[in-house]
């Protein structure tokens, strides 16, 4: 029985689409029956993705090559005797592990907000396309090879593009979904320019292979050098670090419901595809000073930029976006203070703390910026409304949205007891040790997104009651999915260490130390 | 020096398409902007693969005399550049929904004028 | 473009051609494994035959005759088989998409090494995933024209 264990990588990409295929055929004969296919769907891809990443933190790496004689061959050899890893492989390592967990749940949480609000009218292509952006997603974060990232990478952005202007009201959605679709295929098409160069220098698509080669000449030729600033530039301009950073609120402030909360799900995998080409790719030979030095600059460009854009916004979902972007930055400068003190072949132990606190807040900032954006939902769902200053006096008759949006609200501006404390305190004292300024600006930025989240609950939710709204809470799946989300925060936030030791330790090493990633090709 | 002027020619289509896609206003341009830079990188990819005096990488009624494999041109590219094409109908597909969507709302395909999201 | 299509001599012609066409198309499709073609691009000349018919005799009369529901269930099918076929793989052999039926019945025969003459029997399951390729891209872009021909004819009402 633990076969089908072995053949867990693949399952996790093939069930969605399978599903995806059929939901049309399925649509045009039954709405339950649709709706049913979707949740068995996404549940079992679910229960193999805790299964699969359950067996790579205990067990470490495991290896699938597409259409091999067993799952481990991963070399075909020529009839001269000379061995080539040339078949498409997956490698599921702690990082990877780590990342298909959070987008499947958040995928989960998002199907169970989307069963609640989705209108009939063409509500079957947004399931397939919803499972789409999901495959795009767990197929970027599997993969071992260069070429098979840019294709799920397009994936990813033509089913998110078409699911922000899903509904066009009054044609903003569209517009913000021309703005995403132009910027997106640029960076994806460099990205490719990118992938070419590397082809050109080293004859070799996957990503182990190429990581060897550079290991063993110790030293980047230029025209890896120059593959590695076009791969920076790219994958950072699709995570929404500023000051690449226009198109995310627009996207994230005009998606429906549920999707702006997935396409936070997806930005990180575009981080994911990042670290992964910093670390594991270039890792061994990369000048850390110079990097470090960059990714700290960036993030603190977002950091700054986010928090006061989010400051003047009277559209409730422009601002929870310009609030993303400042929790990307927070992300982008732990991993930079990481890599500036990592000296070649060792880790000081600041150097790991601020790596923990970076991928432990990949996790938090979904958890976190997606609850606010599901009870901002239920608010325009219920009111049909989205600024600030014409809406009042909400918490009289959605009591419970209200708790959920105190907890996001706590969670996001690093209050005790929740998961943004523990892993924003991690940040603040690793970056310390760079220079105490920097870590004066994050603890300052904390504050002013407190004082932002406030203005919103202010206006929102206290208040009188007034009489342009009916008095009903959300529907009770939205509800339920709200819950899911907070009763996971509050356990993050009161057992921290057993998080950062058992589930965000394993992803650490597996990107610092990336000899078990080279190794499991192996072969010349 | 004749083997140079394919790489030339990728920088000069990158270089007219990204010009298209940064000054033009109108949205058909800029369509037609991200289609040329797409041509240029596919351009780029087949390049690579080159080999001088190759033949096709093909067993059906190979020329007699050519040698297996050292007288081919590199497949792999050319599989590279195959996905990137289809990938670019997809984008312009769907680029070319939104842009006909947009004209029906505002009447106009003047980007300038139908901007509502700003700051 | 008007709305009824054009004048008699095109539509005849449109007519004779169209068969033609798509017979070369799976002609491109069905040796995919042994000349320059395969999936996608039989399937763009499948689709451009359709876009020719949809020229010639209008987006309304072709909406009337197979909707933009029957194309786009005819690309579902195709994009399915080929995900079962890749699923046989992984139970009636090692792993997802392994090549089971080389030295078997169907497309099984393994050719000489070597400059040959093009053995159609060869390939193992490559000419049916071309197959459900082909099938996919032509319904796929037929759709993507006939939608947007019925789109630009509406706003002219």
């Amino acid at each position: 029985m633990n076969e089908w264990i072995t053949h867990a990588p693949i399952l996790i990409i093939a069930i969605p689409l399978f599903a995806a295929f059929l939901t049309p055929l399925v649509d045009r004969v039954s709405r339950r029956g649709r709706n049913a296919l979707v949740f068995i769907a996404v549940i079992l891809t679910l229960i193999l993705t805790l299964a699969l990443a359950k067996d790579v933190f205990d067990h470490g790496l495991r290896i699938y090559t597409l259409g091999g004689g067993s799952v481990d061959s991963t070399l075909v050899t020529l009839p001269s005797g000379y061995r080539l890893p040339v078949r498409i492989i997956l490698e599921v390592d702690g990082m990877s592990a780590f990342m298909v967990v959070i987008s499947v749940l958040i995928s989960f949480v998002g199907l169970l907000y989307s069963f609640s609000h989705i209108k009939e009218n063409g509500a079957g292509k947004y399931y397939t396309l919803f499972l789409l952006m999901l495959v795009g997603m767990l197929g970027m974060e599997v993969t071992g090879d260069l070429f098979n990232l840019f294709v799920f990478l397009e994936i990813l952005s033509i089913s998110s593009a078409a699911l922000i202007a899903f509904y066009a009201r009054g044609g903003k959605p569209v517009e913000a979904s021309i703005k995403y679709i132009v910027i997106s295929s640029l960076a994806a098409l460099f990205v490719l320019f990118a992938i070419g160069l590397l082809y050109g220098e080293y004859d070799l698509l996957n990503m182990g292979a190429i990581a060897k080669k550079i290991s063993l000449a110790g030293e980047i030729p230029f025209l890896a050098q120059i593959a590695f600033v076009l791969f920076l530039t790219s994958f950072a301009l699709k995570a929404g670090a500023a000051p690449m950073h226009m198109w995310l609120p627009d996207a994230y402030g005009e998606a429906p419901g549920a999707i702006s909360m997935v396409l936070v799900a997806a930005t990180q995998a575009s981080l994911y595809a990042l670290l992964r080409v910093c670390f594991t790719i270039y890792g061994a030979a990369m000048d850390t000073a110079v990097i470090g030095g960059i990714l700290i600059i960036l993030g603190l460009i977002s950091i700054f930029i986010g928090v006061t854009m989010a400051l003047i916004q009277i559209d409730m979902k422009r601002l929870i976006g310009y609030a993303a972007v400042a929790e990307i930055g927070y992300i982008l400068l732990a991993v930079g203070v990481g890599i500036f003190e990592l000296a070649k072949g060792e880790i000081s132990d600041y150097s790991m703390k601020a790596l923990q606190g970076g991928i432990f807040h990949i996790f938090n900032d979904v958890m976190d910026i997606g609850l606010l954006f599901l009870v901002v939902g239920a608010v325009m769902y219920v009111t049909k409304e989205s600024n600030l200053n014409k809406l009042g006096g909400l918490a009289h008759s959605m009591k419970y949205s209200s708790i959920f949006f105190i907890i996001g609200m706590a969670a996001v501006s690093g209050l005790p007891p929740l998961n943004g404390f523990a892993s924003k305190i991690l940040i603040y004292e690793s970056v310390y040790k760079v220079s105490p300024l920097i870590s004066i600006i994050a603890i300052l930025a904390s504050m002013l997104m407190l004082a932002i989240f406030v203005k919103i609950f202010h206006s929102v939710f206290m208040g009188p009651k007034l009489t342009e709204y009916e008095r009903k809470d959300a529907p009770r799946l939205m509800l339920c999915s709200m819950a899911i989300l907070a009763a996971i925060m509050i356990f993050f936030g009161l057992f921290p260490d057993f998080v950062v030791n058992n589930i965000v330790n394993p992803a650490v090493n597996a990107l610092v130390k990336n000899l078990p990633y080279i190794s499991a090709i192996g072969g010349a | 020096m004749i083997y140079q002027i394919p790489f030339i020619a990728v920088i000069g289509l990158i270089a007219v398409g990204m010009y298209a896609i940064l000054f033009k206003k109108n949205l058909i341009k800029i369509a037609i902007g991200i289609t040329i830079v797409e041509s240029g990188v596919n351009l780029f990819l087949i390049t690579l693969g080159y080999r001088e005096g190759g033949v096709a990488p093909i067993y059906t009624h190979l020329p007699p005399g050519t040698n297996i494999p050292e007288g081919m041109v590199l497949p792999v590219p050319q599989a590279l550049t195959l996905t990137s094409i289809v990938i670019g109908v997809a984008v312009l597909a769907l680029i070319l929904s939104l842009i006909i969507k947009m004209y029906r709302k505002y009447g106009t395909l003047n980007a300038y004028e139908m901007r509502r999201l700003r700051e | 473009m008007k709305s009824e299509g054009m004048s008699p001599i095109v539509q005849t012609i449109a007519g004779i051609l169209f068969p033609m066409v798509l017979i070369f198309s799976f002609y491109v499709i069905m040796h995919g494994h042994l000349t320059p073609g395969g999936g996608f691009q039989g399937g763009a000349i499948g689709a451009s035959a359709v876009a020719m018919l949809i020229v010639a005799l209008g987006a309304k009369k072709i909406n009337d005759m197979v909707g933009e529901e029957g194309i786009s269930s005819f690309e579902s099918i195709g994009g399915l088989v080929f995900v079962i076929i890749a699923i046989l793989g992984l139970f009636m052999a090692t792993t997802f998409l392994s090549n089971f039926l080389v030295g078997d019945t169907i497309f099984g025969k393994i050719p000489p090494f070597g400059s040959n003459s093009g053995i159609l029997n060869s390939g193992g399951i490559l000419p049916l995933l071309n197959i459900a390729v082909g099938m996919k891209v032509i319904g796929g872009l037929s759709a993507v024209v006939l939608v947007m021909a019925l789109a630009t004819k509406e706003e002219k009402k």
